[in-house]
C-alpha cells in the first residue's frame, strides 16, 4: 500500500453513515411517500398445493378505498413468467413463476391475489373479502419422501421431484476406507431456517407511463439485477428501469432475489400507471422470504492410525421447496455443502453426492454462508469423532491435516480452488487467545462436579468475492465486476460512486478509507454514493463478501488514476515535474515544498481552463470497474472455538465464551471487520441453538411469527474475542479478501463440537440442529 | 371501518390533535400522520422493540398500543430525545463503538438503553445484556452494543473507560 503519513487503512474509523441512522433520520423504503401512491396487499395460500378453481374479487373491488383487484390473469400481458435454471444443467426444471400464481400453488404462503388501495389498512380489509375456491392436492413436506417412486409431484410441471444431482469424487474411497485404522460417521440433520433482516422486503414501485420510465425503490442487494430482471419481464428498455436501494435493514443474501410478490407490486404500477407500495409484513416475511439450510447428510471419514485423513465421503440431501428462486436458483447450498466439506483438509480421497429435492414448502435461495456451514459442520465433527477413537486431542488432528504453505495453491477435492490459506497460524492464535490448556483443565475439573462443559473448535475456509465463474457459465445474468467512479468537485472534495452497495456492513466507510488512502485526500473530504442503479457504475452489489475484495479495489484503481491526473496537472501548474509531486492530506507537494490545496487546483481545472496547457488532461472524472480473472474467487480461512456448557437435567446449552481468528487479508477497518465477524457469529450460534423454521405433515408453516422463530438476544449470547491474521489476496493490491460470512460459516461447526465434547462422557451426542433442549433430552434418553 | 376518532397529545413538545381511525396503532400513526419515521416496524406483533416509543415516560411499543389510548399522553420519539440532546452521549458511543450496522433497530435501542441508564445504576454486562433483551439486532451480534451502553455508564460513574474496540 501506499503508506502515507495519512494512512487511513487499518484505522478502525467509524461509519460516517451511522449518526444519521442512529438518530431515527435514515430512509428505508417504507419511509418513502409518493404522490397518488396505492398500497398493496395479498391474498395469500392457506394451503401447500392446491389448484385455484376460482376467485370471486367482485366485493373485494367494491370496498372503500380500494383501486383495483389484480390476480395472475391481469398481469399476464405486462409480466412473462420466469423460471430460474441452470444452461449447462438442462435437466434441470423448474415450474415457471408468475408474479401472481396461475392455476396451482405449491407452497403455503404462494400469492395469488392483490388488493391496491389507499392504505394499507383498507386493501387489507379487502383482501379479506376476496373469495377462493380451492381443491387442496397432497403436499410434499418430507425431503426423503419427495423421492420415493410413488411420492406425488411437488408440482404438476414436474416429472420428478428430483431437481438435480451432482456427484463429485477425487482418488479411491473404497480402498481408503478398506485400509483405514479408524474409520467413523455421523448422520447430520441441518433445520430451514429464515434469513429475518429485521427491515422486512420493501418496494415502491413508480411506472410513468407517458416517458414508460419505471423507478423502483427497493430494499435489496442488487439494483443493477434488479433492472435488468424488471426490463426482460416487463417489457421495457433497461434504460427505462431504475432500480434505488436507500437505506436497507439489513439483506443476509434474503434480498438478493426476486420474488413474486415484489414483481406483482411493479407489475402493478405498470398496470396503473401510478406508484405502488408494497411492505412485506413479519408473518408474510416468514412465509414467503426465502428459506435455507435444510439439509441432511451423511458423512464417513477414514484416518490411519496417527490421525492422518485417508478419505472422506458425504452425501447431501438438500430440499429447496417447491421453486429453484429467480434468477440465482436454489442449488448453492447443496453444491457448496458438498464441496466445503474437509476443503481446509488435504483429502488424498473423497467422495461426495448432492441431490436436490423439491417439496411443498417456501422455496429456499442463498442466506449468508450458502452452503458452507454445512460442509464445515460436517468435517469438523468427523474429525472430533476421529480423535476421541485414536485417544489425540482435537487440536492434533486437525494441525495433521491442514492445508498448509507447502500444500498452496490447491484444487482441493471438492474442485474449490484455495491459493493462499494461514491455517496453521490461525490454530496458533486461537489457542492462545482461548487459553486453551487451562479452559481443558478447567473443563475436567467440573466433570468432577458433574457439569458438562464442551470445547468446539471449527476451522473453516470462506469463498469470497466470487468471479464470473460462478453464474456466467450457467447463463445467470448477475455480473461479478464493480465499479467505481470518483471525481474533482470544484471545491477540492471528492465524490465517490459505486456500484457496492451497503446494508449495514459499513462498507461504503471502507471504500472511503480507500479512496482516502490512495488518493492522499482526508476521509471527511469524501462523500460516497451507492444503491442507485441509474446513477452509479454498473456492478453486482453486494453479495458473496465481495464489497471490499472487488468495490475496494476499483475504488483503489480508480484513486491511483486520479491522482495520477491530479498530479499532472499540478505539475503543469507549477512548472515541476509530476513524478517529483505528492497528494497528501488534499496538499500537493514538491520535494521541498507545498505547492497548492487539492481546492486551488480543482477550481482552476474547473473555471480556469484558459489558463491551461491545451494538452493538459484535464477531466477529473475516473470510473474503474475490477473483477477477479486470475483466481476464480479469493479464500479467506480462520477458525473459530465455541465453550459451553449443557445442563442435563433441563437440556439447556449456556454459552460461555466464543473466539474467532479469522484471515480476510489487509483490514481495511479492523472495527467494522470485527462487528461483520461478531454478528455473523451470532446468526450461527442462532442457527445451531434456536432458529428453527417448522412445518407440519400438512406444509403449514408452524413458526410464522418472531414469538415461535426464535432469533439470538442480547442475553443469550456470550462476548466474542476476535483476532486477525493478514495474509493478502494475491489477486489485488489492495489484498482484501471478504469477511461477510466467516462468522455465520465457523459457528454451527464450532457448536456442534462444543455440544458433543460436553457429551462425550454420556456417550451419546446430537444429529439434529438447532439443539434446541428437547433435542438434547432425546440425545440423552434415547 | 367504525368513524375516525379525535386524540391530542403532545408529540416531542408539540401539542398534536389529529382524526384517526379507532384501529391505527401508535406506531403507523407517528410515521403516517406526524412523519416520524425513526421509529420502525420489524414485527407488528410485540417481539422485536424497532417500534419502542417513550410513552408518559416510558418506554413501550408503539405497535401494541393504539394511537387513540395515547390520548392526552406525552409521547417521545428518536426524533425528539434527539433534538433534545438527551441521548448525544449514547449516540456518540454508539457511533464510535459501531454499535450498529443497518440501524433498523437502533431507535428502539437507543430508547431503550436511555431508560435503563436513567436508572442511574453501575450494570454489569450480564445485566445490560438483560436489559437490552426485549429489542432484537440481527446484524451486530449485541457485543458492541453491550460496549456502548457499558461506556456511558462508566462515563456517568466519573471512571475511564478501557479501550473496548478490539
Amino acid at each position: 500500500m501506499t503508506n502515507l503519513p495519512n494512512s487511513s487503512i487499518g484505522v478502525s474509523l467509524p461509519r460516517p453513515d451511522a449518526r444519521r441512522l442512529a438518530s431515527g433520520h435514515g430512509t428505508y423504503t417504507d419511509d418513502i411517500e409518493l404522490p397518488r401512491m396505492l398500497h398493496m396487499a395479498l391474498v395469500r395460500s392457506p394451503y401447500a398445493h392446491a389448484m385455484i378453481k376460482s376467485i370471486d374479487t367482485t366485493e373485494a373491488a367494491q370496498a372503500k378505498g380500494v383501486a383495483r383487484v389484480i390476480t395472475a390473469v391481469d398481469l399476464a400481458d405486462i409480466c412473462t413468467p420466469f423460471v430460474a435454471g441452470i444452461e449447462f444443467l438442462p435437466d434441470m426444471v423448474s415450474p415457471p413463476q408468475y408474479p401472481l400464481a396461475l392455476g396451482e400453488v405449491a407452497w403455503q404462503g404462494e400469492a395469488i391475489c392483490a388488493v391496491l388501495a389507499e392504505s394499507r389498512a383498507l386493501a387489507e380489509d379487502a383482501a379479506e373479502l376476496v373469495y377462493v375456491e380451492w381443491e387442496e392436492l397432497p403436499a410434499v413436506v418430507d425431503s426423503v419422501e419427495a423421492l420415493e417412486p410413488d411420492s406425488p409431484l411437488v408440482h404438476s410441471v414436474l416429472n420428478s421431484n428430483l431437481a438435480m444431482a451432482m456427484p463429485v469424487s477425487k482418488g479411491d474411497t473404497k480402498t481408503a476406507f478398506a485400509e483405514a485404522a479408524v474409520v467413523v460417521e455421523h448422520f447430520f440433520e441441518f433445520g430451514r431456517q429464515a434469513g429475518m433482516a429485521l427491515e422486512t422486503r420493501s418496494v415502491v414501485a413508480d411506472f410513468e407511463p407517458a416517458s414508460r420510465q419505471l423507478t423502483v425503490y427497493q430494499s435489496h442487494q442488487s439494483p443493477y439485477q434488479m433492472q435488468d430482471v424488471y426490463a426482460r419481464h416487463l417489457g421495457l428498455d433497461e434504460h427505462q428501469v431504475r432500480v434505488i436501494a436507500k437505506d436497507v435493514g439489513g439483506a443476509f443474501g434474503l434480498k438478493l432475489h426476486a420474488y413474486p410478490d415484489e414483481m406483482a407490486a411493479v407489475a402493478a404500477s405498470v398496470l396503473m400507471g401510478r406508484p405502488v407500495k408494497y411492505i412485506v409484513d413479519r408473518q408474510e416475511s416468514f412465509a414467503a422470504d426465502i428459506h435455507a439450510r435444510e439439509m441432511t447428510a451423511a458423512g464417513r471419514l477414514a484416518v490411519d492410525s496417527k490421525g492422518y485423513i485417508l478419505g472422506v465421503e458425504v452425501d447431501v440431501l438438500s430440499a429447496i421447496g417447491a421453486y429453484s428462486v429467480y434468477p440465482r436458483t436454489s442449488v448453492g447450498e447443496g453444491i457448496q455443502a458438498v464441496q466445503f466439506t474437509g476443503a481446509p483438509y488435504r483429502l488424498p480421497n473423497f467422495k461426495g453426492n448432492v441431490r436436490v429435492v423439491y417439496q411443498n414448502k417456501t422455496p429456499t435461495g442463498a442466506y449468508r454462508a450458502v452452503g458452507q456451514p454445512i460442509g464445515c459442520a460436517v468435517i469438523e465433527q468427523l474429525l472430533d469423532l476421529a480423535a476421541a477413537e485414536l485417544g489425540i486431542d482435537p487440536v492434533a488432528i486437525r494441525s495433521l491435516n491442514h492445508l498448509n504453505s507447502a500444500d498452496l495453491p490447491i484444487k482441493a477435492a471438492g474442485g474449490l480452488e484455495i491459493e493462499n490459506i494461514s491455517l496453521d497460524t490461525c490454530l496458533d492464535e486461537i489457542l492462545k487467545k482461548m487459553n486453551y490448556e487451562q479452559l481443558r483443565k478447567d473443563q475436567a475439573e467440573e466433570r468432577q462436579n458433574n457439569i458438562f462443559r464442551g470445547i468446539g473448535l471449527a476451522t473453516f475456509v470462506e469463498q469470497t468475492a466470487v468471479g464470473s465463474g460462478l453464474y456466467g457459465p450457467a447463463g445467470i445474468r448477475v455480473s461479478a465486476q464493480e465499479g467505481c467512479n470518483l471525481r474533482l468537485d470544484p471545491s477540492g472534495v471528492i465524490r465517490c460512486a459505486t456500484s457496492t452497495t451497503e446494508q449495514g456492513q459499513g462498507i461504503l466507510a471502507g471504500i472511503q478509507q480507500v479512496v482516502a488512502d490512495v488518493l492522499g485526500v482526508n476521509f471527511d473530504n469524501i462523500s460516497v454514493q451507492a444503491g442507485d442503479g441509474g446513477a452509479t457504475p454498473y456492478g453486482g452489489g453486494s453479495w458473496a463478501s465481495r464489497g471490499m475484495a472487488i468495490g475496494g479495489e476499483a475504488a483503489r484503481q480508480a484513486a491511483v488514476d486520479l491522482r495520477q491526473k491530479i498530479l499532472a496537472a499540478a505539475a503543469a501548474i507549477s512548472q515541476e515535474r509530476p513524478e517529483n509531486l505528492k497528494l497528501v492530506a488534499g496538499e500537493i507537494f514538491s520535494p521541498v515544498k507545498s505547492l497548492m490545496d487539492l481546492s486551488e487546483l480543482a477550481s482552476i481545472v474547473h473555471f480556469r481552463q484558459d489558463t491551461l496547457p491545451q494538452d493538459l488532461d484535464i477531466e477529473m472524472n475516473v470510473t474503474r470497474h475490477f473483477l477477479p480473472r486470475e483466481f476464480p474467487y479469493y479464500m479467506a480461512n480462520g477458525i473459530q472455538a465455541s465453550y459451553l456448557e449443557v445442563d442435563t437435567g433441563t437440556g439447556a446449552i449456556t454459552l460461555l465464551d466464543h473466539w474467532v481468528v479469522e484471515d480476510c487479508g489487509t483490514v481495511i477497518n479492523p472495527m467494522l471487520v470485527n462487528e461483520q465477524l461478531r454478528g455473523g457469529i451470532v446468526q450461527g450460534l442462532g442457527a445451531a441453538l434456536y432458529e428453527h423454521a417448522f412445518y407440519d405433515e400438512s406444509g403449514q408453516l408452524l413458526t410464522a411469527t418472531l414469538a415461535d422463530y426464535v432469533v439470538p438476544l442480547a442475553s443469550d449470547m456470550p462476548d466474542i474475542h476476535v483476532s486477525h491474521v493478514e495474509n493478502p489476496a494475491l489477486g489485488t493490491e489492495l489484498g482484501a479478501k471478504g469477511a461477510g460470512e466467516a462468522g455465520t460459516l465457523g459457528a454451527p461447526a464450532a457448536v456442534w463440537c462444543a455440544v458433543n465434547d460436553a457429551l462425550r462422557p454420556l456417550d451419546t451426542r446430537v444429529w439434529k440442529q438447532p439443539f434446541t433442549p428437547a433435542h438434547i433430552l432425546e440425545a440423552l434418553h434415547t | 371501518m367504525s368513524d375516525a376518532v379525535s386524540v391530542k397529545m403532545t408529540v416531542n413538545g408539540t401539542s398534536v390533535e389529529k382524526q384517526v381511525e379507532p384501529r391505527q396503532h401508535l406506531t403507523d400513526f407517528l410515521r403516517t400522520e406526524l412523519g416520524l419515521t425513526g421509529n420502525h416496524i420489524g414485527c407488528e406483533h410485540g417481539v422485536c422493540g424497532a417500534c419502542s416509543v417513550r410513552v408518559d415516560g416510558q418506554v413501550v411499543r408503539g405497535c401494541l398500543m393504539l394511537a387513540t389510548q395515547a390520548d392526552g399522553a406525552i409521547v417521545e420519539t428518536i426524533e425528539g430525545v434527539v433534538e433534545s440532546g438527551e441521548v448525544n452521549g449514547l449516540i456518540d458511543a454508539f457511533v464510535s463503538r459501531n454499535a450498529l450496522q443497518c440501524g433498523f433497530c437502533t431507535p428502539g435501542m437507543i430508547l431503550t438503553a436511555a431508560e435503563l441508564l436513567s436508572e442511574g445504576e453501575l450494570l454489569e454486562r450480564a445485566q445490560i445484556r438483560d436489559e437490552l433483551s426485549g429489542n432484537i439486532c440481527r446484524c451486530t451480534g449485541y457485543h458492541s452494543i453491550v460496549d456502548a451502553v457499558e461506556s456511558v455508564l462508566d462515563k456517568e460513574d466519573g471512571r475511564v473507560s478501557d479501550d473496548k474496540l478490539a
